[in-house]
């Protein structure tokens, strides 16, 4: 078994982090979520239904909901929605963290394939329901609901940078303004997941450009995808500026002054927003190699005109301002 | 005002409030800082004796009345065959025995526990007669021992500034055997004792005096007879001597048993009456002590403390106290090192079920049952059970396996594996729910890494609150929970990295 990467390789000076403006999870617990986060406005991330319910209010593009069962369902009830599918996503309302998402991209006689290649019969997807019902992937085992939705078409420009799994691309809104952006990798060693702390790979991307900057797998800089062999240099986000716009906007969904904006790239819709949450994680720093809180503190001490400016400009001014050095 | 200041202002409010009290208790009501600390405390036994005439017979014996340096924790008069009364007059206390017949030798006993406190002995002012009766020395024979006395109060007059000088000059020359006057004092008083003449003399010179009985408390000491020391008022304020030296200030160890007033004992209907005095130390917990002393007064941060509930309910809270302990423990390691831990607060309750089983033996059972409720688990995931029914199943399996293992290690006559008592039972099916989740969703390394983390703390935890300091600050001095919540409340304000941060964000330096 592998050491944790925190007996390996010693410790850096605080100082030195601090000067680097590195955001550490106590500062972003109490400067940045407990200030700009508002505890009300948890429910709009905390549960997906809401969250596509507040994006269709703001016309912001989110995977096809095919059903959404809100008590516990007979097996018939799902049975008679999964039926005509051939691929399709289970997923709990309020899980966390990527957890208790089921996805199925087509079927094998009575069996249903994940994208894995492993087969799973119709009688675990009714258990998987039954648990995501019973509270088992929420916060605190509270009973959830559980959603039905449409497999997104990935567009085929990442298929190069992803083994097994769905690459996102993550993208840091503070108070409106896109601060920091990372496309997350899956590869052999993360089992298909986007988890960084699984042996995802974190593409950190340019905020101007939408073009690769840096790339980290468990902490340690990489040129290439480890499974694809594709160097990271050639990596570019396709219709950028749209994706950055839709992030920007998720500020006035939410109305979260600190906000991770997880999107995906339909082939045909172009960027869907997958997730909103109000607690993001760190290791986006580490993927682009740069710390948050310079930016984060620039943001801090705009004058309240700078704050009042719509998508577009908020977009351009961060574009602008947060354009990255490449170091692959 | 932001929510930091206020934050601040909170946290330094709860520390001198939490501190405040700790520092009330230990000064004024005696509470032991540290555990383990012993007092002494005196037990004095009055006996009083005379021979009864065979009518109706009373004894009135003086108490000792409450003083500063003295805490009474306890009395206890026996007397078999006697009625018996304690009667207030005139600002004393005395202990009546009464009986319709008695004849022959009889023993009363009065039973006095004491604890002596730093502090004066004495209280000012004091409603005590300041009158001066003057020696009778009118006949022809007494004009020697007049002229003595009145020698003697003029030589101390003018070796001395004022009235408490004086007083020591004049006992000073009365001590003096070499001094004629003196000599001639006391042969002229021959069957009275040094006291005695000593007041007489300070009543020729016009200075209100009287006598204070008391006891030196020594250990082991019988059948002493009471010491006397003089008060003398000076104008302002009673001021005590040690008669023969002289020396102002009531002696470290003097118990005062009686102050001025009336006599010691009266007997009516009995002769030959005596009282004598035992003294022996003991020492006692210092907690003890001072429950002992405050609970009389009823002091209302004692009253209304876990000290008034039964002593059963006291050794739960003593338990519940700690929970804070091992709560600080898992913010501490949370927020400065960034331990990941199952459930914030589950390394507290693992603790806490460690207390009850003791460590060795709680954690070979929690692992043990871990891994063979994680089995069980996993089984009974397949089955298609609902998800509610299969958390009981695997309650019900956690209570199997801990009755199975109670027994076979009875039988294998390991006592320790039979205390594992409900509390623990259910943070194990709870543990066990959690980790098997864990483990689907992101494999055994991720169930490895939180379960040692939980354990890690757990141990930590249980070895703060295990800690013998800290069981009797909890239990002792609860306030200090008010001291812990700033702490608490500070680190929540902290913004600087975790331990764990500094390995984590060490490739961005470079």
């Amino acid at each position: 078994m592998r050491l944790p990467p925190f007996f390996s390789g010693g410790l850096v000076s605080p100082f030195k982090l601090r000067k680097l403006g590195i955001l550490g999870m106590n500062a972003r617990n109490v400067r940045y979520i407990a200030r700009y986060n508002d505890r009300d406005k948890y429910p709009i991330v905390d549960d997906k239904l809401n969250t596509k319910r507040a994006a269709r209010r703001y016309r912001i593009p989110v995977p096809d909901l095919i059903a959404a069962f809100e008590t516990q369902p007979t097996r018939t009830r799902i049975m008679q929605v999964i039926e005509p599918l051939q691929q399709f996503v289970i997923k709990p309302a309020r899980g966390s963290g990527g957890k208790g998402i089921l996805v199925i991209v087509g079927r094998e006689g009575d069996d249903y394939l994940k994208p894995s290649g492993s087969k799973v019969t119709a009688l675990d997807i009714q258990r998987h329901v039954s648990n995501i019902h019973s509270g088992l992937y929420s916060l605190g085992g509270k009973p959830d609901r559980c959603m039905v939705e449409a497999l997104v078409d990935f567009d085929p420009v990442f298929d190069k940078y992803s083994f097994e799994g769905v690459p996102d691309i993550r993208v840091i809104v503070f108070r409106g303004f896109p601060v920091m952006a990372m496309l997350r990798c899956s590869t052999h060693d993360s089992d298909g997941k986007a988890n960084l702390h699984q042996g995802a790979v974190g593409v950190g991307i340019d905020l101007a450009t939408g073009k690769a900057s840096h790339a980290v797998q468990r902490g340690l800089r990489v040129d290439i995808h480890p499974d694809t062999k594709m160097p990271f240099a050639d990596l570019e986000v396709p219709g950028w500026k749209d994706l950055v716009n839709l992030a920007a906007s998720c500020y006035e969904m939410t109305g979260l002054g600190y906000l991770g904006c997880d999107i995906v790239l339909d082939r045909r819709r172009g960027p869907l927003l997958l997730e909103a949450n109000a607690r993001p994680g760190l290791a986006i720093q580490i993927a682009n190699g740069i710390g948050l809180r310079t930016r984060l503190e620039h943001i801090e001490s705009m004058t309240l005109e700078q704050l009042e400016k719509n998508v577009e400009e908020r977009v351009n001014y961060s574009m602008d301002y947060f354009a990255a050095r490449a170091t692959l | 005002m932001s929510p930091r200041a206020q934050v601040y202002i909170l946290a330094a409010l709860l520390t001198v409030l939490g501190a405040g009290l700790t520092i009330y208790k230990h000064f004024a009501l005696g509470f032991p800082l540290l555990p383990g600390e012993y007092r002494t405390v005196w037990t004095i036994e009055a006996k009083v004796s005379f021979d009864a005439d065979g009518g109706p017979v009373k004894a009135a014996l003086t108490l000792p009345r409450s003083q500063r340096n003295m805490a009474v924790l306890g009395e206890t008069f026996s007397s078999s065959g006697y009625g018996f009364n304690i009667i207030h007059q005139d600002d004393e206390h005395r202990a009546v025995w009464s009986k319709r017949h008695a004849s022959g030798r009889q023993s009363l006993f009065y039973q006095l526990d004491v604890h002596q406190t730093p502090g004066a002995a004495l209280e000012q002012p004091l409603d005590l007669s300041t009158e001066v009766v003057k020696p009778l020395l009118g006949a022809r024979e007494q004009e020697a021992v007049r002229q003595a006395i009145y020698s003697l109060v003029e030589a101390g007059r003018a070796r001395s500034s004022d009235v408490s000088t004086f007083t020591s000059e004049l006992l000073l020359a009365l001590a003096d055997t070499r001094n004629q006057d003196r000599n001639l004092i006391f042969g002229y008083y021959k069957d009275r004792n040094f006291v005695d003449v000593a007041l007489l003399v300070l009543a020729a010179a016009d200075i209100p005096a009287h006598r204070i009985r008391g006891l030196y408390l020594e250990d082991d000491r019988r059948r002493l007879d009471p010491e006397d020391l003089l008060e003398i008022y000076d104008g302002k304020r009673w001021v005590v001597f040690e008669p023969t030296s002289g020396t102002p200030g009531v002696p470290k160890n003097f118990f005062i048993w009686q102050r001025g007033g009336k006599s010691l004992l009266d007997v009516e209907g009995g002769r030959n009456s005596s009282v004598t005095f035992s003294v022996i130390s003991n020492d006692v917990p210092a907690r003890d002590v001072a429950m002992l002393s405050t609970s009389k007064e009823k002091e209302a941060l004692v009253d209304f403390s876990i000290y008034s509930l039964p002593i059963e309910q006291q050794s739960i809270f003593k338990l519940i106290l700690l929970v804070p302990v091992g709560a600080l423990v898992v913010v501490l390691l949370r927020v400065f090192v960034g331990l990941r831990t199952s459930g914030t607060f589950m390394p507290v309750l693992l603790a806490i079920a460690f207390i009850e089983t003791q460590l060795i033996t709680g954690l070979s059972i929690f692992v043990l049952i871990l891994i063979l409720g994680l089995w069980v688990r996993f089984y009974l995931s397949r089955l298609n059970l609902l998800l509610v029914a299969r958390i009981a199943a695997v309650v019900i399996t956690v209570v199997i396996l801990m009755g199975a293992i109670s027994v076979v290690s009875f039988k294998l006559g390991i006592e320790q594996a039979l205390t594992v008592t409900f509390f623990p039972m259910i943070i194990l099916a709870w543990t066990i729910e959690r980790m098997s989740i864990l483990w689907e969703e992101d494999g055994p390394y991720e169930v490895v890494i939180q379960a040692g983390g939980s354990l890690l703390v757990a141990v930590l935890a249980w070895w703060v609150m295990t800690n013998r300091y800290i069981e009797h600050w909890t239990f002792n001095f609860p306030e200090l929970l008010l001291v812990l919540l700033a702490v608490v409340m500070i680190i929540g304000n902290y913004t600087g990295y975790r331990l764990g941060e500094l390995a984590r964000f060490r490739q961005l330096v470079r």
